[in-house]
């Protein structure tokens, strides 16, 4: 292909692979049934070689696919129509950590676990906390816009951009922000830049916010015997002003799911289960959870735990952390989706989930964080079944569908990608479409980053629920 | 490769495609896996292996020589395993896919003559089979006693060999006499009150050029009360044939290692190599073929225990005070002693107990030294960029003592110790450590 020949001719041959094997490892990210061959894998080892990949692909309208470690659930990574995967595996530097400014300077392929783990060594917090942090990149985190545990209480990753360096499709170098912690000059690009799923530009260099590091964390558990309960007491809590930083949540099936995994002695008739858990100073935590705990009693918990130590915490933690491990052991194909309400909304949208599965005959097992109203439905299937298949895309639909009538979202924190583009215009409506394409356009004339992802060929036929936004 | 057709049909019939699907591509294994720490090249790692077998089987690419080649370069040390929310058997998948590749090389004349060689004196020869196992180990004392060895290093000769193998040389441990490997019996007693009837598994290296380790786990095993049985009959685990693709030589000594040991009268068969053990985990995939086989493999590998798990579990540290002057230890992993035997905690238990020295763990640990049975042979860049690795986290700890639980580990550590460490350390199998913290008699 000539534009591989003229690339090969700018940048230097061993960070270009067009091997087959090369090209089928870089085929997929961790989205079920979605697969698709890039025509070359290529690894930059700086800005300039961005620069000029961008420019041959701008010339000879090849797609990019921005990818860090392809751990996006919603298809965003999939190389849909061919062209170049840009890989960061050279780019993984943490450049400064500035403890003037309490900032940290990194590049898009630095592990984000990593990352944090550096900047607590000084004493420094990076707050953003998605499950896969010890796997996925800061690049990554940033284009999706990533969420975690920690997100009722610290905000998710745009909160934490202060700065990007991006290189446009025409092979420019775009700045935004600074180590700034008020900046009003012009359109905030920052903020554009984050969650926009590499399909504006490619992110180069990032500076993040840091925090100071919470001196002490406390972590509970309770058991309630129906959801309700559980719903009523995340309220309550929110209520009485305080901001725990965990507030997980697990329903009953998700609880059958992991005793039968894990043999742990869940009681089994329990209709859902609080993890709970708050950091900050020793006396905050500890006056904190003791009015947690109160209000779980109150509220008709039919067990309440403290953990006396981190140890213990631990033991605490495991149901919440083996969920995804119980549940993706049930069937080959496990769907983990995203959708997200008001946090007061979280009862009824069990609700509607369970009576969803009920309506197309598939098993719906939820659990999430309950904090900030992101629910995990999660399906277990096997996606050689066609027929069971299509009967979960439609629950998945409706799913969708009763989160907006809830005030909520199509995705909290998994992104739109390819998966969820057909579903997009019921959040935004078709003016909200129409700005988002001109900005694509303003950035991307041609159409060559991330193509077929958050912009649908068709927005997916919306079935009337009653009611509506 | 030639015939790629063939190759692919063989792939789609021995690959378990259930296990192939069970992959959710999560990525949760890419920060156990050495291989991708070290290149962060997605061809690589375990998800990205899976893909590339299952896109063989789907018909998306040819098995071409990067495939074969991705194949090849992953450890086989299977820390994947135990990260895996989906409990995708990893292992099966590898062993399986480099048997086909290996039937189809030899079906198809592939197999060039030096690789024929090899694996006929090694797998067909050497490991197939114990008296020749002894009369190899027979030669290496000899190059070692006789003066041969000096005078070997003399002459140079070893420059005419790989670099890899010069510097495996230098670090062989001397071998006992045979009449030594000779005088053990097949029965022994435990001292004091017997606590277990247990049979024990000694391995082929170990039975020969770690004779010592051997004899020292055996001591270990009656001070904690132990009767011990050692059948005679009992063969290589034929971990390595396994992980080289030769199944069929498996499979033979599957077969011996369980009629050896199943009429025994014994509550654990114990085994002292974190290799050997896991691979006799593994009999019943190997012979699930075979129903009758299946079954009485499934009863066998009930009665697997490594070493330090039995010593803990018996109380060995409330019948013996462990004592050993000032020192530092540290403890590297044995792969597959942790991701498939899951004893990960005894030897640290055992090491903690021992009265004078101070244990530091090390960083990543639980992350392979690059030994993977004769993968540092035949990788020898991967392997000591590995090393080279671990040993940085080695001398964080500031250890003199570097306390392994296989061969292959021990043997890496040494290199590691020969070409990054310090004069002051040595590598040393737990059991020959805590032997060494008996109490004198």
């Amino acid at each position: 292909m000539d534009w591989i020949n003229h690339l090969q001719t700018e940048v230097e041959d061993d960070i270009i692979f067009t091997d087959a094997t090369t090209r089928l490892a870089y085929s997929f990210d961790a989205t079920p049934n979605y697969q698709a061959m890039p025509d070359a894998v290529v690894a930059p080892r700086s800005t300039k070689d961005v620069q000029a990949i961008m420019r041959i692909c701008h010339t000879y309208r090849v797609p990019v696919i921005p990818r860090g470690s392809a751990t996006n659930l919603a298809g965003g990574t999939t190389p849909l129509a061919g062209g170049v995967v840009l890989d960061f595996r050279h780019l993984d530097k943490i450049l400064e950590i500035d403890e003037k400014n309490l900032t940290v300077t990194v590049e898009p392929g630095c592990i984000t676990g990593r990352l944090i783990e550096a900047v607590e060594a000084k004493g420094l917090f990076y707050p953003p906390d998605p499950s896969s942090m010890k796997i996925s990149t800061i690049g990554g985190n940033i284009s999706e816009n990533s969420g975690g545990l920690r997100g009722l209480k610290y905000g998710v990753t745009a909160d934490y951009v202060l700065a990007l360096e991006a290189v446009l499709p025409n092979g420019e170098i775009l700045k935004t922000g600074g180590k700034l912690a008020k900046d009003v000059a012009g359109y905030d690009l920052t903020r554009l830049l984050v969650g926009s799923e590499g399909t504006l530009a490619v992110i180069t260099k990032a500076t993040l916010k840091l925090i100071p590091l919470p001196e002490t964390k406390q972590t509970m558990l309770a058991h309630f015997s129906d959801l309700d309960g559980a719903a009523r007491t995340v309220s309550r809590i929110i209520e009485s002003r305080i901001i725990p930083v965990t507030l997980e949540f697990m329903d009953k099936k998700t609880i059958e799911v992991v005793e039968a995994y894990a043999n742990i002695g869940l009681p089994t008739d329990v209709g859902a289960l609080l993890l709970l858990e708050q950091d900050g100073p020793s006396e905050v935590v500890h006056r904190d959870i003791e009015a947690m705990h109160a209000i779980c009693l109150a509220e008709g918990a039919s067990f309440v735990e403290v953990a006396r130590d981190e140890l213990h915490a631990e033991t605490l933690r495991y149901a919440r952390r083996t969920a995804l491990s119980a549940l993706a052991r049930l069937r080959p194909t496990t769907i983990l989706e995203d959708a997200t309400v008001p946090r007061s909304e979280i009862a009824e949208m069990v609700r509607r989930i369970e009576a969803i599965g009920r309506k197309y005959r598939i098993e719906i097992a939820t659990f999430g964080h309950a904090g900030d109203g992101n629910l995990h439905p999660t399906v277990a299937t096997d996606a050689r079944d066609h027929e069971e298949m299509e009967r979960v895309e439609a629950a998945f639909a409706d799913i969708f569908a009763a989160a907006l009538e809830l005030g909520g979202t199509i995705t909290g924190e998994h992104g739109v990608g390819a998966m969820k583009a057909p579903y997009l215009e019921w959040k935004l409506g078709a003016s909200g479409i129409d700005v988002m394409k001109g900005i694509k356009l303003a950035f991307d004339p041609y159409g060559i980053m991330n193509p077929q992802k958050m912009f649908a060929k068709a927005a997916k036929k919306r079935l009337v629920q009653g009611g509506g936004v | 490769m030639r015939q790629p057709a063939q190759l692919t049909s063989r792939m789609t019939e021995k690959l378990d495609y259930e296990e192939l699907l069970g992959c959710m591509r999560c990525g949760f294994c890419l920060p156990t896996c050495p291989t991708y720490i070290r290149s962060k090249d997605e061809t690589a790692s375990p998800r990205g292996r899976i893909a590339i077998m299952k896109g063989v089987v789907d018909g998306l690419i040819e098995p071409d020589a990067g495939v074969e080649k991705t194949l090849n370069e992953c450890l086989g040390c299977l820390a994947c395993e135990p990260a895996c929310p989906a409990g995708v058997r990893y292992s099966v998948l590898l062993e399986d896919a480099r048997a086909a590749i290996t039937e189809h090389k030899r079906a198809t004349g592939q197999m060039d003559v030096r690789e024929r060689m090899i694996r006929k004196v090694v797998f067909d020869g050497l490991f197939m089979n114990k008296a020749n196992m002894e009369t190899a180990t027979g030669f290496l004392r000899f190059y070692q006693q006789s003066g041969v060895q000096t005078l070997t290093r003399k002459l140079r000769i070893l420059d005419w060999f790989p670099d890899q193998l010069q510097k495996m040389e230098a670090i062989l441990p001397p071998v006992p006499p045979k009449a030594a490997r000779r005088r053990r019996s097949e029965r022994l007693k435990a001292t004091g009150q017997p606590t277990a009837r247990i049979a024990f598994f000694t391995g082929c290296l170990m039975d020969t050029m770690f004779y010592e380790t051997n004899a020292n786990t055996i001591k270990l095993l009656q001070a904690a009360g132990c009767d011990i049985v050692i059948p005679d009959t009992q063969q290589c685990c034929g971990a390595l044939h396994g992980h080289a693709g030769e199944q069929a030589g498996a499979v033979q000594l599957a077969k011996q290692n369980i009629e050896a040991f199943e009429a025994l009268d014994v509550d654990y068969i114990i085994t002292n190599a974190g290799g050997c053990g896991a691979f006799l985990l593994g009999y019943d995939h190997l012979l699930k073929q075979d129903p009758d086989w299946l079954a009485r493999a499934e009863r066998f590998k009930d009665k697997i225990k490594d070493f330090a798990s039995i010593l803990i579990e018996i109380g060995f540290l409330d019948r013996v005070t462990l004592t050993l002057p000032k020192q530092v230890i540290t403890y590297q992993d044995s792969c597959h002693l942790r991701n498939v035997q899951q004893g990960a905690l005894a030897p640290r238990l055992l090491l903690q107990a021992i009265q004078g020295p101070t244990y530091v763990e090390q960083r990543h640990a639980d992350n392979c030294c690059g030994s993977a049975g004769v993968y540092n042979l035949l990788q020898p860049i991967i392997a000591n960029d590995i090393l080279e690795m671990k040993m940085g986290h080695v001398r964080d700890t500031a250890a003199q003592t570097i306390v392994t639980s296989n061969p292959g580990c021990h043997l890496q550590m040494q290199l590691g110790i020969q070409e990054h460490g310090t004069d002051s350390m040595r590598a040393v199998h737990l059991a020959d450590l805590l032997a060494e913290a008996l109490p004198h008699t």
